[in-house]
């Protein structure tokens, strides 16, 4: 076994690489969308060697450097701004908008919007971490003021009057006279294909008209009236419908199958094979499923029984021989006066987004064109040449909207399946989707986690020492490499599945926000990392957070306890920083906190993080009511604030932090992935049953605590980690019993009762 | 097997094999977007449409059960520029994340509001049972049908409006 120490890694990009990819074009050329796929992705040749090493520019703008890589404004001034991040129902296409129209001082509506495809958007890698506003809010930001500010230099080069006299209004520059230009006439060929500078002008927070705002989503008329809004409901010309035989469990290997009978069924085109990939592409949709079935009685397969038991995780990932990483090390691992000690339990769990993934594929001469729900254009274009042997040139990967995203899920894995079979079914487009239990049992999951905690409170009510010690598996394994598709896997000539590289970064990972951002002087931290994946799992949302504030927050309230000290006050007594102070006094407050006991059968729990320790805050306080007969929990209340920095759509904000709630509910009360010692027997919805209405809360108001002038901080996965512990709190504080083991299953609730 | 379907106020004449689901007919013969498939075994409520005024799971109900009933889609409700009042409900409520689920809430929406434009929280409720939402929308799904009821008694219009 190694120690691994804290700073031997550096938190590193997609591969460890840093691209620089930008796009050809002159600050005049004109797009228009057009679905058929024309423009091939030309990665523009690395420009000559300059010498010193370029500054650091804002966000995304120091990957894709050259301001029309973002923006472009045509000569009749129409304005398309350029996204390598994509719409997973967050609510980004307006955010983004709203920024852009901000500094270019114009309306929202007027800003074209393009979203990840790898023929025409910056590589902004993945959409992932909460980071579209951080990385490409922020990019989008500072080049849209730096447009402007260009635009004016330009107008007032053309009148040879001083620039301060000028302003930028309604897609015009205006002079103090009333002379207008418009944007059109002032952008001629190169005046924006010119590389960004490291300092903008940015408005100042009391100028801003549109940032701040509660938009309506641009994407919402459309979804509530039918329009085409998800790869599900791309209908090309000539499109043929595919489905794939899955192996019945993950270690299953094809050994034999008739597919004579199939083929002779109505209206199948192909049945594909290649080792243990089996597919199947009809002319309709059902005839597809019809000969999937068909396809799936016919086939034999040889299955070990390479399952950990479902019922100890906790001697699985005990067993590991992996590396111990330090997470967090600051003066002595002791723990003195009055100790609190527990072990906790998180299972596997799945995205189980309610469309299953799916994608269509089109090879026309050889050139492939895959639309995606992937959350990374281009390391999917990546990783699908590589898989099919060709040239990344010759692969353009555009994404369209799918069912939500909540993390690595089907997506990567039902493009790749598109790519193969119209590798080998070239000429029409081939549309893919999975079924119900493909998605259920072969989605990446959220690994399974086992965390240690010791902690003291001294006699003065303080937090003594803290020694932390977690279990979990590395939480990505996105491709980056063929290896990590299903389909590339599956093949006769398989890919090996890449080895993951544990380290300890910034943001972590299985160990995110497994420092809890308390001061007290001792601490020791360690991560256990676990490489055994007999489960294929990667980034769930919010990854290792969801159990390791779950375990924070738990000990937090029962060292409160063991001081005697309401919770909330207690938090605060180790909380310094100013903005996590305030969101949970904020919480706090709004909620109407008290320390009295429980009123009737609603329990009262109280739970913070900072997300990643350094992104959002957010605190939350809930009521938590129990049957005590039937063991059945429900949510009845939920008060969250959420500081996410300067915000851009407070409803945005509002609207995902209800969501992460609710999402988090529905994870800590009833979610598990189920399986055997071979296959998992989780498949659908009855045997991995989420929150429904009957449990859904009440109530969840969010306060959006606004800062502006302050960065972006990002909102989807604060709420993972507070909800589970606060619902925890609240179950002690109502029944005196603390749960350790996720999900507080019925039977767990009313073992725990003594019902 | 030719079957006539009445989808949205309009027939249409359909070849099909007869044991297809509704859902696929809908999707791709018809090329309907709003009803979605989610899990082809009636648990999430995705597909769910509105067949002589109750709500039926479409990816479970075989075309040929369809002939001489009334079908009604999200795409009969309104459109874009003109929406009926639930669609209009869900604009101003915000009232989706992804919005994949949405079409299914409003179709069982749409039944329970047909019969009563008033309902309790836990009519609500039991109403969109079968109905699964991944994002967490709950909340504004249901308060937009608070809303959409209250568009309908204002409006003491018909709930059902043609698509042209
Ligand atoms: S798709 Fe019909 S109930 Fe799920
Ligand atoms: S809004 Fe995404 S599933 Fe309901």
């Amino acid at each position: 076994m190694t120690i691994i120490p804290k700073d031997e890694f550096n938190t590193q990009g997609r591969n460890g690489i840093t691209r620089r990819r930008v796009l050809v074009g002159t600050g005049a050329l004109i797009v228009s969308f057009a679905i058929a796929p024309h423009v091939s992705a030309q990665p523009q040749p690395a420009p000559p060697a300059a010498a010193p090493e370029p500054p650091q520019l804002p966000g995304s703008l120091n990957d894709a450097r050259r301001l029309d890589s973002w923006i472009r404004i045509d000569a009749e001034g129409e304005i398309t701004v350029f996204t390598g991040k994509v719409e997973l129902g967050q609510g980004i296409k307006t955010a983004l908008r709203q920024v852009a129209a901000e500094e270019l001082e114009v309306e929202p509506g007027e800003i074209n919007l393009v979203t990840a495809d790898t023929g025409r958007t910056p590589d902004e890698g993945f959409t992932a971490g909460s980071q579209s506003m951080q990385n490409s809010g922020t990019a989008i930001r500072n080049a849209a003021a730096q447009v402007r500010e260009i635009l004016i230099t330009e107008a007032a080069r053309r009148w040879n009057v001083p620039r301060e006299t000028l302003r930028a209004e309604a897609k015009s520059i205006v002079a103090q006279d009333g002379r207008t230009i418009g944007y059109g006439e002032l952008v001629t060929d190169q005046l924006l294909a010119v590389e960004a500078q490291p300092e903008s002008l940015l408005k100042s927070p009391d100028k801003l008209r549109v940032m701040g705002q509660s938009l309506p989503r641009v994407d919402i008329p459309g979804k509530v009236t039918g329009g085409v809004a998800y790869v599900q409901d791309l209908r090309l010309e000539g499109m043929l419908h595919a489905r794939v035989v899955r192996p019945p469990s993950p270690s299953a290997q094809l050994q034999e199958v008739d597919t004579a009978a199939v083929e002779q069924m109505p209206g199948v085109v192909s049945v594909i094979r290649d080792g243990s990939f089996l597919a199947v592409v009809a002319e309709g949709e059902f005839q597809a499923i019809s000969a999937m079935r068909a396809l799936q009685q016919a086939a034999r397969w040889t299955e070990q029984p390479v399952l950990p038991d479902q019922n100890n995780l906790q001697a699985f990932l005990e067993a590991t021989k992996g590396d111990i990483g330090t997470v967090a090390e600051e003066g002595s691992p002791e723990v003195t006066g009055k100790i609190f000690e527990a072990t906790f339990r998180r299972p596997y769990q799945i995205h189980g987004s309610i469309g299953p993934s799916c994608a269509v594929a089109h090879m026309d001469n050889g050139q492939l064109t895959v639309w995606s729900h992937t959350q990374g254009v281009y390391p999917d274009q990546e990783a699908i040449a590589e898989m099919l042997g060709m040239d990344i040139a010759q692969v353009r990967v555009i994404h369209m909207e799918g069912s939500g995203c909540y993390g690595h899920n089907g997506a990567d894995d039902a493009a790749a399946d598109a790519a193969l079979i119209a590798s080998a079914v070239p000429g029409r487009p081939i549309r893919v989707q999975w079924m119900r239990e493909d998605e259920h049992a072969w989605e990446p999951f959220g690994p399974a986690m086992l965390t240690k905690i010791r902690a003291g409170v001294g006699d003065d009510g303080r937090i003594t020492g803290w020694n932390y010690e977690l279990w979990s598996n590395l939480h990505s394994s996105r491709p980056g490499g063929a290896g990590n598709l299903l389909a590339a896997r599956h093949r006769a000539q398989a890919f090996a599945v890449p080895a993951p590289r544990f380290n300890i970064s910034q943001s972590g990972n299985g160990d995110r926000n497994a420092n809890p951002l308390y001061v007290f002087p001792n601490r020791r931290v360690l991560w256990h990392y676990v490489p055994e994946t007999p489960l294929r799992v990667s980034a769930l949302r919010a990854l290792g957070a969801y159990a390791n504030v779950f375990s924070i927050e738990s000990t937090m309230d029962e060292l409160a306890l063991l001081a005697g000290t309401d919770p909330v006050e207690f938090r605060l007594r180790h909380l310094e920083d100013p903005r996590a102070r305030a969101v949970v006094e904020r919480a706090a407050e709004e909620f109407g906190w008290s320390s009295g006991a429980p009123k009737g059968d609603r329990g009262r729990g109280f739970a913070f993080a900072r997300y990643k320790n350094h992104a959002a805050y957010l605190a939350v306080a809930l009521e938590l009511e129990l049957e005590r007969e039937t063991g059945r929990t429900r949510v009845s209340r939920a008060v969250a604030a959420i500081d996410s920095g300067e915000a851009v759509n407070p409803d945005g904000i509002r609207n995902q932090t209800q969501g992460g709630i609710i999402q988090a509910t529905s994870w800590t009360l009833f979610e598990q992935v189920t399986f055997d010692n071979t296959r998992v027997t989780s498949t659908d919805w009855s045997s991995y049953p989420i929150l429904r209405f009957p449990s859904a809360p009440d109530s969840v108001e969010v306060h959006v605590i606004d800062s502006p002038g302050q960065p972006f901080l990002g909102t989807g996965e604060a709420a993972q980690g507070p909800t589970p512990a606060a619902i925890g709190n609240a179950f002690r504080q109502l029944t005196g019993v603390r749960l350790y083991d996720l999900p507080f299953t019925r039977e767990r609730v009313k073992q725990a009762i003594g019902v | 097997m030719a079957i006539s379907l009445n989808v949205n106020g309009e027939t249409h004449e359909i070849d099909v094999d007869p044991a297809t689901p509704l859902l696929y007919v809908l999707r791709n013969d018809l090329e309907l977007n709003a009803a979605k498939f989610g899990c082809g075994l009636g648990q999430c409520g995705a597909c769910t449409v509105v067949v002589d005024g109750e709500a039926v799971l479409s990816c479970v109900t075989p075309v040929s059960l369809m002939e001489g009933r009334e079908i009604t889609t999200v795409e009969g409700l309104g459109t874009i520029e003109e929406p009926g009042p639930l669609q209009a409900a869900f604009m101003e409520m915000q009232a989706a994340q992804c919005g994949y689920c949405i079409p299914g809430m409003m179709m069982s929406a749409h039944v329970l509001l047909r019969k009563n434009a008033e309902p309790s929280d836990r009519e609500i409720r039991d109403a969109l049972m079968t109905n699964l939402c991944r994002c967490g929308t709950h909340m504004r799904i249901l308060a937009a049908i608070r809303r959409a009821g209250e568009l309908m008694q204002q409006a003491s219009a018909p709930t059902e409006r043609r698509a042209g």
